[in-house]
């Protein structure tokens, strides 16, 4: 694979997915030369291979112009370091603390070495993730003790809110450093919902696997479960039935409307447009039982298994699916046009959490977030995986960065899952629906890519030689946009964090695993 | 503008509350059981704070459907609330994360008598997938008390609804006459 004018040693893995090994020394040449071209840190993670005769490991996946690169350096077993990768991209900071925390895997000269993931269960010289970690030890029930970052000066005070928020979303702290009505800082305090899934994969059976990982961020199940198999079909170098990864994306687009239809509605409640919360949603239930009436489950859960897909889908209900479709599209058209032409709610989300596209650039920002700030990728369209390499799918961008280019997008990728939807059930191919995965006779490892509702989902295997999951990392999206949203709340008033917040709408259990 | 679109689309749209008498008169029962106990036991409505004990959200998409125009559920005297001290229930979900140890007890203690917990999902009721480990206390009721608890992965609204009914109900049976 060349990057800049290095042919480095990054062989294919699968479609638009590279494997790599670093020697000594390459890492940073390698993740400079990324960033040179214009490529952005994905993910960043950490393994214990002790029991396989090495030491540890640090894991980094790539965005690159010829696709993901998963690239490895081997770390010493006895005080395992590796150099500071957040400089380069600052969306490793924290992913580098969350190693260390999980693994005591150091990032050296690191600006920023607090604690992330670990709040006071475990001690700090404590690492879960080590093969030889005692599970048997009492939990310890210290006081997190964070060392958030002060604002001093005349009139700032500081606004702590959550882990326990006052309406209906996941649990983080934020803390706010404010003067007069206007926000001067945010720092986030998360982790709070980490439950130990990694760990959890640890000796799983594969199918098994698959069922966990599509309750990493229980709101993009179809793209973790999907990622997974994809990970553990690399690897097991077994084939799909085409029908299944039809299916697979079919229930992919369904998860993104459901997702898309519900912000949308949220974004109108924020603005105290109660009307737009109440439409949105009734859309949505009516699209929720709609599926759970094909598919047998409201939010797909558990329809897509390695090897293949556990559900089907009739012609009578390509039909009906078509024709729910087309319903929702002409309904989404005519609140468009009430969204579009409502002055208070174009002034509240106008020039709203603007995060400018060169900042966006500079920090990462990616996903749907990522595209309303004119970082205009989508794995979908730019690396596709079957079945989007036969489906040209257009990809929808917006330059403002601000609450309006959020739900612009949003928009804009419901009507463009409807068009999917329609264009794979047209061309559903017959066949299998699941093949059965080839045995496992040594350590193997692959890597699956799956464009999410909110952004890219990365799910990395190593299969151990008795056929059990030896390690798992989920990768979500949420990673790189938490600090952006530190960002684009900064010069808004306090009120309009909520709205700010919803537009990202990001996970906090994806992210604390 | 906006304002005769808005209307507009509210006529057209209609009323979609369930239940529509024709239609689903099971589900109709149901809600007026619902309501009728409510108005027992409380004499107006029940208030729920929702707490999110280190779920993997998959339960709070179905907490936000019931907030959906299908089920009205303030129709029928069930509300949501900002603060654990307006709560009468606590609606609890995910396998308690032991980073949310604390501030789930601290909610409950937040809450007033009386006052009930619903554990929502297999995760709430058992640990589900992610058991206990050095991360996850399991299901609630190894942190706090629970008085009913809902399985399903997530529960549907109508089985979520079931289950805050079950705790209600429950409670009058047990109170001194």
């Amino acid at each position: 694979m060349k990057i800049g004018d290095h042919d480095w040693n990054i062989k294919p893995l699968g479609k638009h997915i590279w494997r790599g090994r670093m020697e000594p020394g390459q890492l940073l040449a390698l993740t400079r030369a990324v960033k040179e071209e214009g490529g952005q840190l994905i993910a960043l993670w950490g393994t214990d291979d002790r029991h396989l005769g090495g030491g540890f490991g640090l894991h980094v996946a790539l965005l690159t112009s010829l696709g993901l690169a998963w690239v490895s350096k081997a770390l010493p077993a006895d005080n395992p370091s590796h150099p500071d990768l957040a400089h380069i991209f600052p969306q490793a900071d924290r992913m580098q603390r969350a190693a260390f925390d999980l693994l005591g895997i150091r990032a050296a000269d690191a600006i920023d070495d607090r604690k992330w993931l670990r709040h006071g269960a475990w001690p700090a010289n404590v690492f879960p993730l080590r093969k030889d970690f005692d599970a048997s030890q009492p939990a310890t029930h210290d006081t997190d003790a964070y060392p958030f970052i002060r604002v001093e000066g005349e009139g700032v005070h500081e606004i702590p809110v959550g882990p326990i928020h006052a309406g209906t979303i996941e649990p983080g702290h934020f803390r706010f450093s404010i003067i007069g009505e206007r926000v001067l800082r945010l720092e986030q305090r998360l982790g709070y919902t980490h439950k130990g899934t990694e760990k959890r994969f640890e000796g799983m059976d594969l199918a098994t696997g698959a069922r966990l990982a599509g309750r990493v961020s229980g709101d993009s199940h179809s793209a973790y479960a999907w990622a997974y198999c994809m990970a553990v079909e690399s690897a097991t170098a077994s084939p799909v039935p085409e029908r299944a990864v039809w299916l697979r994306a079919l229930f992919l687009e369904i998860e993104r409307i459901a997702n898309h239809l519900g912000d949308l509605g949220y974004l109108g409640n924020d603005v105290a447009l109660a009307f737009g919360f109440m439409q949105f949603w009734r859309l949505k239930e009516d699209w929720l039982r709609l599926t759970a009436r094909l598919f047998g489950h409201r939010y797909l859960f558990d329809c897509i298994v390695p090897g293949g897909v556990a559900k089907d889908i009739a012609d009578s209900g390509i039909a009906e699916l078509a024709r729910e479709a087309d319903r929702i599209e002409a309904e989404v058209r005519s609140l468009k046009a009430i969204y579009d032409d409502h002055a208070t709610l174009q002034d509240r989300f106008a020039n709203t959490g603007v995060c400018k596209p060169d900042l966006a650039a500079r920090l990462g920002l990616t996903g749907l977030a990522g595209r309303a700030s004119a970082q205009a990728w989508d794995a979908r369209a730019q690396f596709p995986q079957a079945p989007y390499d036969q489906l040209d799918v257009s990809m929808a961008t917006q330059r403002r960065g601000d609450v309006l280019a959020r739900a612009e997008v949003r928009f804009a990728e419901i009507h463009e899952s409807l068009r999917l939807i329609r264009d794979l059930l047209a061309r559903l191919p017959a066949g299998a629906l699941h093949t059965p995965l080839n045995p496992v006779h040594d350590v193997c490892e692959g890597l699956g890519w799956v464009e999410g509702w909110r952004g890219e989902v990365v799910v990395a295997v190593r299969i151990g030689a008795d056929g059990r999951l030896d390690r798992v990392h989920p990768h979500d999206p949420s990673w790189q946009n938490w600090p952006l949203l530190e960002i684009g709340i900064l010069g808004n008033i306090v009120p309009d964090f909520p709205l700010i917040n919803k537009s990202f709408n990001l996970s906090y259990s994806g992210a604390d695993l | 503008m906006a304002t005769h679109l808005i209307l507009q689309k509210i006529f057209k749209t209609g009323i979609v509350s369930e239940p529509a008498p024709a239609a689903d008169l099971s589900l109709r029962t149901r809600e007026q059981d619902l309501h009728a106990e409510i108005l027992k036991v409380f004499g107006q409505a029940v208030a729920i704070r929702h707490v999110d004990a280190g779920s993997c959200n998959g339960c709070e998409l179905e907490i936000h459907a019931i907030n959906g125009p299908h089920y009205n559920i303030e129709g029928i005297g069930v509300k949501f609330v900002a603060s654990p001290r307006h709560a009468d229930l606590l609606l609890v979900t995910g396998p308690v994360s032991r980073n949310l140890e604390v501030a789930l007890k601290r909610t409950f203690e937040a809450t007033p008598e009386p006052k009930w917990v619903v554990a929502m999902g297999d995760c709430g009721c058992t640990g589900g997938m992610f058991g206990e480990s050095y991360a996850s206390c399991g299901r609630i009721s190894n942190v706090i008390p629970v008085d009913v608890e809902v399985p399903g992965c997530p529960p549907t609204p109508i089985a979520l609804l079931q289950g805050i009914l079950a705790a209600v109900s429950q409670n009058r049976k047990n109170a001194p006459a």
